[in-house]
């Protein structure tokens, strides 16, 4: 186990946001953070690197508890994509060299540039090397953010909806560039999502949340249609494609009288 | 997690590379202007015989006393108050996420003007005098220096305490300094409505910026505080690379936002306060000369930093080189020529974008 939240309690101004949420999540996993709009998702994401300050509860990494570390050592540990990144007149190679600001103590060293350049290969985008971020595509500049996140080496990655302003093919890719570097590297991510279709595709792991706590948790078991319309308000008919399970909305009856 | 399969891109390089020589261009051509500021005037002084001058090696007594009293810590005062001035503004437009971000913004300015202004009319320092140059003296300039620098940092003060009830959000911090600007710049109005002809005049001396005004001494705590600030800057550029890419990014990667914001805020705002009660108004090098910068040597903090306080000093320097000469032997204050000088240099940047 690379990495458990225990007890995790917030308050946004005495209201509480979130509820003894605890998980669990083993190296090379990628754990789906699940749930409507507005349930608590992102913040429960900022709380496990103390972007957040959570009032209780505990996150253990390897054994350590984060919240007893400084917010560098946690960054040496945990990288974080938020959902939103602003851009600048500033190169792809320089954006991406930022990642490694934790572990800059005065001036970026030959191995920090040999770091970042080598990202840039895993992530096959040495053509962009110098293109100004300013002048990126969004599915670029996502992958910049995941490339910045990955010259921190860290254990956890966490990723705040990584693929919301992407299109189809941009989706697929930056999440299977995700699963591999998870597998390849023996590192955790946990990302919170929209799309269950995606999740049921690339997550190892699900966590459904609903009122500020955990609804249910679990394999790919756990997405069933009772669930789903317990967290959601929402119908849905699971269905196999080519052999991979699907979530559409909508239920038995509607679509038999659709089909009709 | 472990990554070391790279190598160093030779691309990479040669353009970190072109960052360093436009800083390195920029220092040679500075000192370069430098002598010749000194250099021109009323009195012309052969370059050469400034350079041996300034290096002690004295070749009359009359280009000692010339460059020694007037040119020196003028043209001096010019580089220093550029510098400060800009690297302030680039601070702020970083801390603030904001373009129009400069000491003007946030009311510093105004408030200094404010304080000139309480220490004529109130306190009665203000008398007029004819001399050469038509200047009107400040007849305690100490203490109108002392009143404008008061105001300056409760202006400073009030900003900051406004922003730590609401929280450092850089929205907070830009509408506390427009409401601010507004009362002391009423305030400033409301005295001169007041004030007899001397006083009037005296004020609105003050209020143009004027590097001439300073010694020896004014000089050199002007470039204590300045230079302080720059290398409190230029430490921090990582962290302020980390800001400019958004604040949850910035804290994804360690970085105290709220503090660096805050630290950052203080300096900057007390550098402006030192340069304004000490020359008065200079308006536009703090607002625009970041931005001149940005157009040729991009966002990234690390030249950036740098490179505005270098172009503030150039920028400045220039200007009241020019303001010497312009109308010879009568000397204009730099503030009426900075924005003369470098707006149409930076409308002309702006509409020719970025140097790729």
């Amino acid at each position: 186990m690379i990495l458990s939240v225990e007890e995790l309690e917030f308050l946004y101004r005495n209201r509480k946001i979130l509820h003894k949420v605890a998980f669990s999540i083993e190296e090379g996993e990628i754990v789906a953070i699940l749930g409507p709009n507005g349930v608590g998702k992102t913040t429960l994401l900022k709380c496990l690197n103390k972007i957040l300050r959570p009032k209780g509860g505990a996150v253990h990494l390897d054994g350590n508890n984060l919240f007893n570390l400084g917010t560098m050592e946690i960054a040496r540990l945990v990288g974080y994509v938020p959902q939103r990144v602003e851009t600048g007149r500033l190169t792809a190679f320089d954006a991406v060299l930022l990642g490694r600001r934790p572990h800059i103590k005065w001036d970026v060293t030959e191995k920090d540039l040999q770091i970042v350049d080598s990202i840039f290969k895993l992530l096959s985008m040495e053509k962009l090397r110098l293109a100004y971020i300013d002048e990126m595509s969004g599915g670029e500049l996502q992958k910049v953010a995941i490339a910045r996140s990955l010259v921190q080496e860290p254990k956890v990655l966490l990723l705040d909806e990584p693929t919301s302003s992407l299109d189809m093919k941009n989706q697929v890719e930056i999440l299977a560039i995700i699963r591999q570097i998870v597998l390849e590297h023996r590192i955790a991510a946990i990302m919170t999502m929209h799309d269950l279709n995606q999740a049921l595709r690339y997550a190892d792991r699900f966590i459904f949340l609903k009122g500020g706590k955990v609804h249910s948790c679990g394999g790919a078991e756990v997405i069933t249609p009772k669930v789903i319309e317990e967290v959601y308000g929402l119908p849905v008919i699971i269905g196999e494609i080519a052999g991979m399970r699907c979530v559409v909305p909508g239920s038995p009856e509607v679509a038999l009288a659709h089909n009709q | 997690m472990h990554f070391a399969k790279g190598a160093v891109p030779e691309d990479y390089l040669v353009y970190i590379r072109r960052k360093y020589f436009w800083i390195m261009g920029g220092i040679i051509f500075l000192f370069i202007m430098l002598i010749y500021s000194i250099s021109v005037g009323a009195v012309t002084i052969p370059p050469y015989e400034v350079l041996q001058t300034i290096t002690g090696h004295s070749v009359s007594t009359k280009w000692n006393l010339i460059i020694w009293n007037i040119r020196l810590p003028q043209a001096l005062a010019a580089i220093v108050a550029g510098a400060g001035l800009s690297v302030a503004g680039v601070a702020m437009q970083s801390i603030l996420r904001n373009p129009i971000a400069s000491p003007f913004t946030l009311g510093i300015s105004n408030a200094g003007a404010f304080g000139a202004a309480v220490s004529v009319v109130v306190l009665g320092t203000g008398k007029v005098q004819s001399t050469v140059a038509n200047a009107v003296i400040i007849n305690n300039p100490y203490l109108t220096t002392i009143v404008a620098l008061f105001f300056c940092l409760l202006a400073t003060g009030v900003i900051l305490l406004i922003s730590s009830i609401r929280g450092a959000s850089p929205e907070v911090m830009v509408l506390a300094g427009v409401a601010l600007s507004s009362i002391f710049t009423a305030g400033t109005a409301f005295l001169q409505y007041f004030a007899d002809d001397t006083q009037l005049a005296a004020v609105v001396f003050w209020t143009f910026g004027d590097v001439g005004r300073v010694n020896w001494l004014e000089l050199k705590i002007m470039a204590g505080v300045v230079l302080f600030a720059i290398i409190y800057f230029i430490a921090n550029c990582w962290n302020y690379n980390a800001i400019d890419a958004g604040d949850e990014t910035a804290k994804g990667l360690g970085v105290n936002v709220e503090r660096i914001r805050l630290t950052g805020m203080v300096i900057a705002a007390f550098v402006s306060a030192v340069l304004v009660a000490f020359l008065g108004v200079i308006g536009f090098v703090g607002l625009v000369c970041p931005h001149m910068v940005r157009r040729v040597i991009g966002d990234d903090q690390r030249y950036l930093i740098p490179g505005s306080a270098l172009f503030g000093g150039i920028l400045l320097l220039a200007s009241d080189t020019a303001a010497r000469l312009i109308i010879s032997p009568y000397v204009l204050p730099v503030s009426i020529l900075t924005a003369f000088m470098g707006a149409p240099v930076f409308i002309y940047l702006l509409l020719k974008g970025y140097k790729r």
